[in-house]
């Protein structure tokens, strides 16, 4: 399959991204956020970074892109889409994903490797996963402290659309732990920790985070 | 011209980690009595022509859109007075 990795201005881990789809088994097709095309790809991937310098909020900017008017409309008709860490924040603000990510309550950069529970393996990124599965993957942020109503919060965990949780400390200040999340329809996932920076035994944390590249695979012809 | 201003400030329910930094801060430079810090921003628009409603309608909506987020934000709207901003510089 053909997936697509968006640069935008201050954008830090396309490569890295586009190097995990290949390691995944699939085509990585760069794209470019001035670009009012998707390339034909069948599968969107907003990577981590700074895009816009964070400029007024993280993903404020980089939301109204031209690209993410065909990013938004093909989720809109299920393509899967995974927003990583800056890509999260950039969804979040599009609405394609409830809440929002503010600073860290602990106001430092965090970076460590990160324990997360996988909760929801049906999302068209986390098929390869085992129910529960704990993995370790880098986290590095800011701003990744995940809030939403207390309503919104519920109907998250009510219908099961935490993909994914913090597991021994709370690196953030992240309400209920919740380092991942999906839409309705579970095509559209964000997620803060990094893991396209896990897929290789030579550098990182282990190779965890390889099961969001291999996914998309097993859910489309699942 | 004329100048509208735009208030954004976290939510009430929303931790504010810059403000609980700036509150932290205060008594290590000696200031007492402050027993809470909220910072949020301030946009100044400068307006070509007249304040009109239909001018504020497009400005809420700016600010509904781009300049804040409603999910951890609120926003309030205002026309300055010409005559006191050009004072006031």
């Amino acid at each position: 399959m053909k997936i697509g990795v968006v640069t935008f201005p201050g954008s830090l881990d396309e490569v890295d991204a586009q190097r995990a789809v290949t390691l995944g088994g699939h085509e990585a097709v760069a794209l470019w956020h001035g670009d009012h095309d998707l390339r034909g790809v069948d599968a969107v991937i907003l990577p981590g970074g700074f895009s816009y310098g964070d400029y007024l909020r993280c993903g404020a900017i980089s939301r109204f892109s031209p690209v993410m008017t065909e990013v938004i409309e093909a989720a809109g008709k299920g393509m899967p889409v995974l927003g990583i860490c800056n890509g999260f924040q950039i969804l979040c603000e599009s609405h394609l994903l409830p809440g929002a990510l503010i600073r860290n309550d602990h106001r430092k950069f965090v970076c460590r490797d990160q324990r997360l529970r996988i909760e929801n393996t049906s999302t068209a990124w986390t098929t390869a996963y085992d129910e529960g599965a704990e993995i370790t993957i880098v986290l590095k942020n800011g701003e990744g402290g995940f809030v939403a109503d207390a309503d919104t919060l519920d109907r998250l965990e009510g219908e099961g659309r935490v993909v994914a949780r913090y597991l021994d400390v709370n690196p953030n200040g992240s309400l209920r732990d919740i380092a991942g999340i999906t839409n309705e329809r579970g095509n559209v996932v964000g997620l803060m920790p990094h893991p396209e920076h896990a897929v290789e035994d030579l550098t990182g944390a282990g190779t965890d985070g390889l099961g969001f590249f291999t996914s998309i695979l097993e859910s489309t012809f699942a | 011209m004329a100048r509208v201003v735009v208030d954004v400030m976290p939510k009430p329910e929303i931790l504010d980690p810059q403000g609980k930094a700036v509150l932290g801060a205060l008594p290590r430079l000696g200031f007492s009595g402050v027993t809470d810090v909220r910072q949020g921003k301030r946009f100044e628009l400068e307006i070509d022509g007249e304040i009109t409603d239909a001018v504020l309608a497009e400005v809420e909506k700016m600010a509904e859109t781009l300049l804040s987020n409603p999910v951890i934000e609120n926003y309030a709207v205002r026309v300055e007075d010409s005559v006191a901003a050009e004072a006031a510089r």
